[in-house]
């Protein structure tokens, strides 16, 4: 049955635009930046787009910073939205239960596939913009590379340990938000863990959408209430007087993953974006769970 | 092989089915009768497991449903209203994603039983085109290729005739025969009479979510005891037999009495001109007209029996 959803999955044209289009809003901005060379200043604008000009390898933060906050959950909502509506707007979710298919495998399978879009998203992204930071804007661009080269060699060496070749280790260190240097090594384990903060956030958004749709009668209904409750979420964190909810909110914690970049890594935003998401996952799967195991199927 | 002991569904307070009590039996070709909104759909999704029933119990196969449905419908093919395919792929891999999906769907056997179930619904020559390309009456012919799929010992169909032409209501009707005789029990809903009348044995008729009637087509198509008579002396014939004339319309008459024969031969030996005279045999939209009220899609109070006379003649 999981074979069978990421058959589904794959086979849709729908999945694949998506994937592009998240893909492809890093590239606009990375071919932007490249040819203005006009970074936004460090501390405004998208996340990391002020360091990327110094060294491209930083781009797949800065890719995740930008696609985050709408193309990301919207293209999950989409997708997890579907997945019940979906099939029961198509008329194939009766047939697939008494084919049958019991409705728990039904649901774990759907999750399944989220979660391997999710990943495939995330991945994507993360893999075509360190290829278009490195293509576009250089391993350590000749212009751009002169003013916060100081900060990126001098103390390299000190951390750079980890490099296996002498030669690149001047190359391979790239500037931490927190100025330290990172090797290459380390920004790898570093964008490995923000990957699966990111992953872990988005999981938390398509159980959302997830029970939506085992209570919508439309794919589009259950996208939709899912982003609503983003939205709302997003303003209520910016919110002061909302300030006995927020750490509750789901969107609260989301950009924690950038406290992957400093040097050291600062934990405990981290921690408790993890914890959230987990909690929304395991509330919003339980409620789906509950919800579609004794719903009358009349669709 | 299915049989529903006081079976209930109410939507709110709305009674879909009510109080109803099935039984279809194994080699049956049972065909549930009932105009629109009388609840076979209903009873059907409540027989596959995807409605649950508000009370009462239900039995497929030997196996409770719903607790077991997860067993008992690995032998189980099912139409339920219409039918539903991804529409971006193609019928063939349709049928595949559905084999692979579930329990008994052997890979090794699957594309054999593909071939098989699509050259018996007649879509043998099915190309690679996507299903959202089909026709109507193809889709219905992929629904049924679906239910047949895995060899079922028995077919749940919900109006297996929609959408389809004269020529796929043959051929669909010669399968489910086909089948039937190797073994399948059948069970169908429709609302169209002639379909059940012509492959069905036996029929449940289904009113306002009430079973109002389950029997043996044969026994429901007996002669009544009546025959009709045309005749250009029809005030003669009634003058002849008063008493036993039912009722009069024209040159037409029904009149009680068990032998067509012998009515004939006295009305000849008065010198009674007939022009035809035959026993009286309800046909199946009689039986139905005059169990059921109209359907919920027709606004307005029931109208029993809406004054066909054949059908107030055949009232007892």
């Amino acid at each position: 049955m999981m074979a069978v959803e990421l058959y589904k999955l794959f086979t849709r044209a729908r999945t694949w635009i998506s994937v592009v289009l998240i893909c492809g809003l890093p590239l606009l901005v990375a071919v932007f930046v490249a040819v203005t060379h006009l970074a936004p200043p460090p501390g405004q604008g998208s996340a990391f787009l002020s360091a990327v000009l110094s060294d491209g390898k930083l781009y797949p933060a800065a890719a995740l910073a930008l696609v985050l906050p709408i193309f990301l959950p919207v293209s999950v909502a989409v997708v997890a939205g579907d997945s019940i509506a979906g099939e029961a707007a198509n008329g194939t979710l009766r047939y697939l239960l008494v084919r049958p298919v019991g409705r728990t495998r039904l649901l774990v399978s759907k999750l399944f596939a989220i979660t391997t879009f999710v990943l495939f998203a995330v991945l994507a992204v993360t893999v075509t913009s360190y290829l278009i930071g490195v293509f576009l804007l250089g391993p350590g661009a000749p212009a751009a590379v002169a003013q916060p080269g100081g900060a990126g060699t001098g103390p390299g060496g000190i951390v750079s340990g980890g490099a296996p070749t002498a030669g690149v280790q001047a190359g391979s260190s790239i500037t931490s938000l927190s100025g330290a240097p990172l090797t290459l090594l380390q920004l790898m384990e570093r964008v490995t863990w923000a990957v699966a903060f990111i992953t872990v956030s988005m999981l938390g958004v398509a159980a959302i959408a997830l029970f939506l749709s085992t209570v919508a009668d439309s794919a589009l209904g259950a996208a939709i209430g899912a982003l609503a409750v983003l939205v709302a979420s997003e303003v209520l964190v910016t919110l002061n007087s909302a300030s006995v909810i927020q750490p509750y909110l789901p969107t609260r914690y989301w950009l924690a993953w950038i406290d992957f970049f400093r040097q050291p890594i600062f934990w405990r935003d981290i921690q408790r974006g993890f914890a959230i998401q987990a909690v929304y996952v395991a509330v919003f799967l339980a409620a789906a769970w509950a919800n579609l195991a004794t719903k009358d199927v009349t669709t | 092989m299915i049989t529903t002991r006081s079976l209930t569904k109410r939507y709110g307070t709305v009674t879909a089915v009510s109080s109803v009590d099935i039984d279809v039996r194994e080699g049956d070709r049972y065909g549930l009768l009932g105009p629109n909104g009388s609840g076979k759909t209903t009873l059907v999704r409540m027989l596959l497991g995807l409605v649950f029933a508000t009370s009462g119990e239900i039995e497929v196969m030997g196996s409770r449903i719903p607790r077991h449905a997860n067993r008992v419908l690995r032998d189980v093919g099912a139409l339920v209203e219409s039918p539903a395919a991804y529409p971006n792929l193609s019928g063939r891999a349709n049928l595949k994603l559905l084999d692979a999906a579930g329990p008994r769907g052997d890979r090794r056997t699957r594309r054999r039983r593909i071939d098989g179930a699509l050259e018996q619904a007649g879509l043998a020559g099915i190309d690679r085109r996507p299903v959202k390309n089909y026709s109507l009456g193809m889709r219905q012919r992929l629904g049924l290729a679906a239910a047949l799929v895995r060899r079922p010992r028995l077919l749940i169909l919900d109006e297996p005739g929609n959408g389809l032409d004269p020529h796929g209501i043959r051929d669909t009707r010669q399968l489910l025969l086909d089948l039937n005789q190797s073994g399948v029990t059948i069970f169908l809903s429709s609302h169209l009479l002639a379909e059940v009348e012509q492959q069905c044995t036996r029929i449940g008729i289904l009113d306002q979510g009430r079973l109002v009637l389950q029997e043996e087509l044969g026994t429901l198509r007996a002669p009544t005891g009546r025959v009709l008579v045309d005749s250009a002396d029809a005030g003669r014939v009634a003058g002849l037999l008063d008493g036993a004339v039912e009722q009069r319309d024209g040159t037409r008459l029904v009149v009680r009495h068990p032998d067509a024969a012998a009515l004939n031969e006295r009305l000849v030996r008065e010198g009674v001109r007939v022009s035809s005279i035959a026993p009286q045999i309800r046909t199946l939209e009689e039986v139905v007209l005059e169990v059921t009220g109209a359907g919920n899609d027709q606004v307005g109070g029931p109208v029993r029996g809406a004054g066909d006379p054949a059908v107030q003649g055949s009232r007892p």
